[in-house]
């Protein structure tokens, strides 16, 4: 097992830090988008690609890969940002986000871009294709393992329930869910529109290992993935909490965030604050 | 003057709300962009926001219709009728209930939220189902009035609302009755029937068609279900031919239906303008419809090719 040190940490915040400053320019050049989402995940998806998983990017349909899927697909930009940082397709492309004819769908479409497993924004089904890919990994005798991301409201979806009961009782040791928990949906706080909590105690309940930690700080998130592969009988899910907008100071906790650009000036505000750090 | 349909929704369901406290309006975290917001604030007692869950929406509207209340559902297009699709048909439509499934964000005018979001079979998926009328709106006053018609129409019913601003069509919706379709222009070559949207691109293909000394009906086919048989076929034997114009699927929705209706009853040629079986994508409303070829020049043109196969 690699050794998990300061060197590693830093150069992990720095990664995210370029992963959001690249989605805020991103989805303000395309004047719509959703922002909140993607910043919140961003600790948890520069952890992924940049230490965790198993890929390459010039092959991106090798079978032994481990897979990514962004089940919450409105946080498309976070995926584009470090799919192109990690060498998928050219970074230039990242100025296409939600044009006609461009690879970046305003939703991930797997069909368009290479790196991206799967196409999802129809919220609830991203769990499901992982619990498939696990399954099929298991079949093949491949090690590959299989991780995604799904929002705190999407939990709010049947669906996803289906798909915590199926990977438990497939006893899906090599799928980690992690969960984003800003507390926020459209709507507002999910304590006001629709209430999950407790998150972990629901996951425990269907037989998942779980652990809950601070979404933005790189060292746990690490541990926690190195001790997600200690246990091979079960699925883990790692609840994280995390501040929607995380990272761009007028957007951090604000649910109005979740679904609209910055404007020119709002966007060169948000530019600066990451460039004078 | 442009008004988003769904802006006309907001506004006209708080009003039936003042007026009969049996409405009960349900969203699935969407209120701000379906509008339901403007009725959640004025009535937060008979607004219940169900989260990111469409299928216990439309079983829990159930549960409210079979306790005599008036429900509204509200979601977008592609999750009311696509995720929650079977508990309409059976929870619904099979127990003939008082719910209006009313959904925005209809169509490929979505824009850049691309393919996830666009539904383009919405019409066709209520249209199969026995009891379900299906109502689709030209503009912001004939939305308003389809709000206060469909109150007192009893049983379920699917109105169908885009997102963008939309050109207004009517000046007075007095006359309006579900079932019935309106004709906005008289001609004798060709008949254009449009609903939602495609509506004024119809009457300006019919004002370029004109210019040719072209001379269109155009019919604003509001209610696809039930289909207004009488205009329609009056139509066709009147022009002899046929276009029909929806932001939907050509398969299904509006075309599917009058070329049903006109096979059995009065052959004649239909040419469908609409989304020729493909899925959505990403880009601005406007350019959508010139990439789907959903614009007043295509209906023109459509309409030549149908006048060309009179027999
Ligand atoms: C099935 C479905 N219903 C509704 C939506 C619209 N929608 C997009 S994002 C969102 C809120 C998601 O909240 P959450 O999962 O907490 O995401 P995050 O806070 O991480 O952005 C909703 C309702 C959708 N994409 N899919
Ligand atoms: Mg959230």
């Amino acid at each position: 097992m690699r050794e998990i040190n300061q060197q590693v940490i830093e150069k992990i915040e720095s990664k995210a830090r370029r992963l959001r400053r690249e989605v805020i320019r991103m989805v303000g050049i395309a004047g719509s988008g959703h922002p909140g989402g993607a910043l919140s995940a961003a600790d948890l998806v520069a952890c992924l690609y940049f230490w965790e998983m198993r890929y390459d990017p010039k092959r991106p349909d090798w079978p032994d890969r481990d897979r990514f899927v962004l089940s919450k697909g409105h946080a498309a930009p976070l995926l584009y940002a470090v799919l192109a940082e990690s060498g998928f397709f050219p970074p230039e492309m990242l100025g296409t986000l939600r044009r006609l004819g461009s690879p970046l769908q305003g939703h991930p479409d797997m069909r368009k871009l290479p790196g991206v497993e799967a196409s999802t924004g129809s919220l609830g089904q991203g769990i499901g294709w992982a619990v498939g890919m696990a399954l099929a990994a298991r079949l093949d005798g491949r090690d590959s393992r299989v991780y995604v991301l799904l929002g705190d409201g999407e939990l709010e979806e049947g669906m996803v329930w289906e798909a915590v009961m199926a990977a438990s009782h497939y006893r899906l040791g090599n799928l980690v869910a992690l969960i984003d928990n800003n507390g926020l949906q459209i709507d507002g706080p999910l304590s006001d529109v629709m209430s999950v909590e407790p998150i972990g105690d629901k996951f425990r309940a269907f037989g998942w290992e779980t652990r809950e930690i601070d979404g933005h700080e790189i060292g746990a998130i690490l541990h926690t993935l190195n001790e997600a592969r200690q246990v091979k009988d079960r699925p883990f899910a790692v609840i994280a909490r995390t501040v929607k907008g995380k990272g761009c100071s007028f957007m951090e906790g604000q649910v109005d965030w979740h679904g609209k650009a910055p404007t020119p000036e709002e966007l060169e505000r948000a530019l600066r604050e990451f460039d004078s750090v | 003057m442009q008004v988003a349909t769904r802006d006309a929704y907001g506004q006209a369901l708080k009003e039936l709300g003042e007026q009969y406290p049996d409405v009960v309006v349900l969203d699935a975290d969407l209120s701000k962009s379906t509008k339901t917001v403007d009725f959640a604030r004025a009535f937060p007692d008979r607004f219940f926001d169900m989260g990111i869950a469409e299928q216990n929406m439309m079983a829990v509207a159930a549960g409210l219709a079979a306790s005599g209340k008036v429900v509204f559902a509200s979601t977008f297009a592609i999750f009311a009728t696509g995720r929650a699709y079977e508990q309409i048909r059976n929870s619904v439509a099979y127990a003939q209930l008082n719910v209006k499934v009313c959904a925005t964000h209809a169509g490929i005018t979505v824009g850049e939220d691309g393919s996830s979001h666009q539904s383009v079979e919405d019409i066709a998926l209520m249209r199969v189902i026995p009891n379900m009328k299906v109502v689709v709106p030209a503009d912001g006053p004939s939305t308003a009035w389809a709000v206060r018609a469909i109150y007192h129409q009893p049983g379920p019913v699917y109105l169908r609302m885009g997102r963008p601003k939309v050109p207004v069509v009517y000046d007075s919706v007095a006359d309006l009755k579900i079932g019935q379709s309106v004709k906005l222009r008289d001609g004798g070559d060709v008949g254009i029937l449009a609903c939602g949207i495609m509506v004024s691109e119809a009457l300006q293909a019919a004002a370029m068609l004109a210019e040719k000394g072209i001379e269109a009906t155009v019919l604003d086919v509001h209610t696809i279900k039930p289909l207004d048989r009488e205009s329609i076929l009056e139509t066709a034997r009147k022009t002899g031919c046929l276009v029909t114009a929806e932001e939907h699927s050509i398969i299904g929705g509006l075309g599917g239906a009058v070329s049903e209706l006109t096979a059995s009853e009065y052959p004649v040629p239909v040419v469908r303008v609409g989304v020729r079986d493909l899925f959505g994508q990403s880009g601005n409303p406007r350019e959508l419809m010139e990439y789907y070829g959903l614009t007043a020049q295509e209906i023109a043109n459509a309409a030549q090719i149908s006048m060309s196969q009179k027999g």
